[in-house]
């Protein structure tokens, strides 16, 4: 089991590495096309067949873009604001205001960091109680101030320390979904990478879910499940796989909306393209909500999880 | 969403189920051997050193409701197995064998009846039912709930025990943590009382969920209360965790939990916020 997207990305790799060094050394424009479209039918192929685990690691690309790269494709005047104004500040998860497509709205995501420094202050995305507090403090503003909210979803999951217990991680979490699901403005949600799970799920109660076409959103981390089910971290593939992790799936469950299509060989290939490609849904789904009534928007999202879940009677 | 002590403790609770013939009961916690009917007597607590026995949904529900009397519902809902989700043994299969084992509730059973005279809904968690975990058919049942309690203008009480949400059911366990959650936003907007009682063990996607949202959160003494599991914590830290670290005594201390209760004085005191959040009089009206 590799953890390395590089090691079923290496056609693509081999085939930039080539049409690099033709363009460097100006061969033939016609076998610079030929190369191109030898990438695109390369690329097309693998990402067209990944496994669960395999979009697990696309997921977690070192390249893939994060929240602040979707923001600052998207929106215009994106100013943060820190704090829960209780305790502390949590980088793992950034808020602020920001105007999309010329209209104010409020955003909340998951940050990740690039580097080793950025991965540490991020705390590799993972939030500690302060982050869904100050995520629920501008979803409170945003309702207070009438404007619809954007929450991108990118985390391994909720920080399992032992500071995050004490401060009440569990109470954190659970106050968001309650908090969410009685919002009188529109809530749309992007999981763009890793859903992992409740610290997820507290900004995921929307009433537009939707999903990039490699990322993955579980109850618990494929190793975590493999770890228990399986007792064996290494049978992650198979947890990925018995899970239903991929949007697909998702859809197929109808926990989302809709899956949002990734640029050729994915999202971390074309950041700014994987934003163009998500912008109609959102432009969309804003459109629609907006035509609700305030009142009639949590009385929606409440009919929409209701239905979650599959049983039998008898 | 830790419940990696399900393997191990359900087969404690079936001994447990297995062995009131028996007359003596050795205690979990301090080892000692007991009189098994002085242990029933108090509760299903230790007498010698108050340990507090894991109960099943309906001796919970025995100890709550006034006679011993409830009525239950929506006892017909079994997991559809949606996933069709196999490990090292097929999520079918192991469902069939605690349906068999334990009961066909899967892990809650809901019930209503008079708590001290006052007309209430109950869920109560069956932790000997895959560890208590929370799937499709946990969430259901205690949306359920949450609509009828709305509905009559009753109070709710959920009395949770549970590893968290249920792998086997991946992404529809956890959209049971939001569905239970906003249920229970209309119960708190219609001013109605919810009351979370959290006992051992209450960890990952159920604590991250209603059992933290209480109006009141009350614990048993000692319960094991968390989000992430302690071995998680360990792992990640690299650290040993302090003694008593996430018990229900350590969630008090850290503003989490609003009180311990010991089982004998639950109900009792149950009534008595209720009565107060409620309006009513001191005495039972019955």
């Amino acid at each position: 089991m590799s953890l390395d997207p590089a090691q079923f990305e290496e056609p693509i790799n081999q085939l930039r590495r080539q049409i690099e060094e033709a363009t460097a050394a100006e061969k033939d424009p016609a076998q610079l096309v030929a190369l191109q479209a030898e990438l695109t039918k390369v690329a097309d192929e693998i990402f067209g067949n990944l496994t669960p685990w395999q979009k697990t690691l696309v997921a977690r690309h070192p390249q893939r873009p994060y929240t602040l790269d979707f923001i600052s494709y998207l929106f215009e005047e994106w100013t943060e604001i820190h704090g829960d104004r209780k305790f502390s500040d949590d980088p793992a998860i950034v808020a602020g205001f920001a105007r999309f497509r010329g209209a104010p709205c409020a955003i909340i995501g998951h940050q990740k960091g690039r580097n080793t420094k950025e991965k540490i202050y991020r705390n590799f995305g993972q939030p500690r109680p302060e982050g869904f507090r100050k995520a629920l403090r501008v979803m409170k503003l945003a309702e207070k101030f009438n404007l619809p909210i954007f929450t991108f979803i990118d985390t391994q999951g909720a920080y399992p320390g032992l500071g995050a217990e004490e401060r009440g991680q569990a109470e954190a979490i659970a106050v968001n979904l309650r908090e969410m699901a009685m919002l009188s403005v529109p809530v749309i949600v992007i999981v763009i990478g890793e859903g992992g799970s409740g610290g997820a799920l507290a900004l995921g109660v929307g009433d537009r879910v939707f999903m990039l076409e490699h990322a993955v959103y579980s109850v618990i981390s494929p190793e975590g499940c493999a770890a228990i089910l399986w007792k064996n971290p290494s049978a992650a593939a198979e947890a990925a796989a018995a899970m239903r992790i991929t949007a697909i799936d998702l859809k197929r469950l109808n926990i989302i909306d809709d899956i949002v299509p990734e640029p050729n060989g994915g999202a971390h290939a074309d950041p700014a393209r994987a934003a163009e490609l998500l912008a109609p849904y959102l432009e969309k789904a804003l459109k629609e909500l907006q035509k609700l009534k305030p009142a009639a928007l949590p009385e929606e999202r409440y009919k929409k999880f209701r239905k979650m879940g599959v049983f039998e009677k008898g | 969403m830790a419940w990696f002590r399900k393997e191990k403790k359900p087969k404690e609770a079936v001994e447990k189920v297995a062995i009131p013939e028996g007359l003596w009961v050795k205690c979990d916690d301090c080892k000692e051997i007991v009189y098994r009917k002085e242990v029933e007597q108090n509760f299903n607590v230790c007498p010698k050193c108050n340990y507090h026995f894991r109960l099943t949904a309906r001796e919970r529900f025995e100890i709550l409701f006034d006679d011993g009397k409830y009525k239950e519902f929506a006892g017909d809902i079994r997991s559809g197995d949606p996933l069709e989700f196999r490990d090292t043994k097929r999520y079918r299969d192991r469902l069939k064998v605690y349906e068999l084992r334990v009961g066909k509730g899967d892990a809650v059973l809901c019930a209503e009846g008079k708590l001290d005279g006052i007309s209430v809904v109950v869920c109560a968690m069956e932790y000997a039912f895959m560890g208590g975990s929370m799937g499709s058919v946990v969430g259901e049942k205690i949306t359920i709930a949450a609509e009828r309690a709305l509905e009559k203008k009753e109070p709710l009480l959920i009395v949770s025990t549970s590893g968290g949400a249920r792998m086997q059911e991946g992404i529809l366990s956890l959209m049971q943590m939001a569905k239970i959650s906003a249920a229970l936003a209309r119960l708190a907007e219609a001013r109605l009382p919810y009351v979370s009682i959290l006992t051992d063990p209450t960890t990952g996607g159920v604590t991250a969920s209603y059992a933290m949202l209480g109006d009141l959160n009350i614990a048993e003494p000692k319960a094991l209360i968390g989000f992430a599991g302690p071995r998680v914590i360990e792992q990640t830290i690299r650290q040993t965790l302090p003694e008593g670290f996430q018990r229900a005594e350590f969630l008090v201390e850290h503003g989490m939990v609003d009180l311990i209760t010991p089982r004998s004085e639950m109900k009792p005191a149950l009534a008595r916020f209720l009565r107060m959040f409620t309006g009513k009089k001191r005495e039972a009206a019955s």
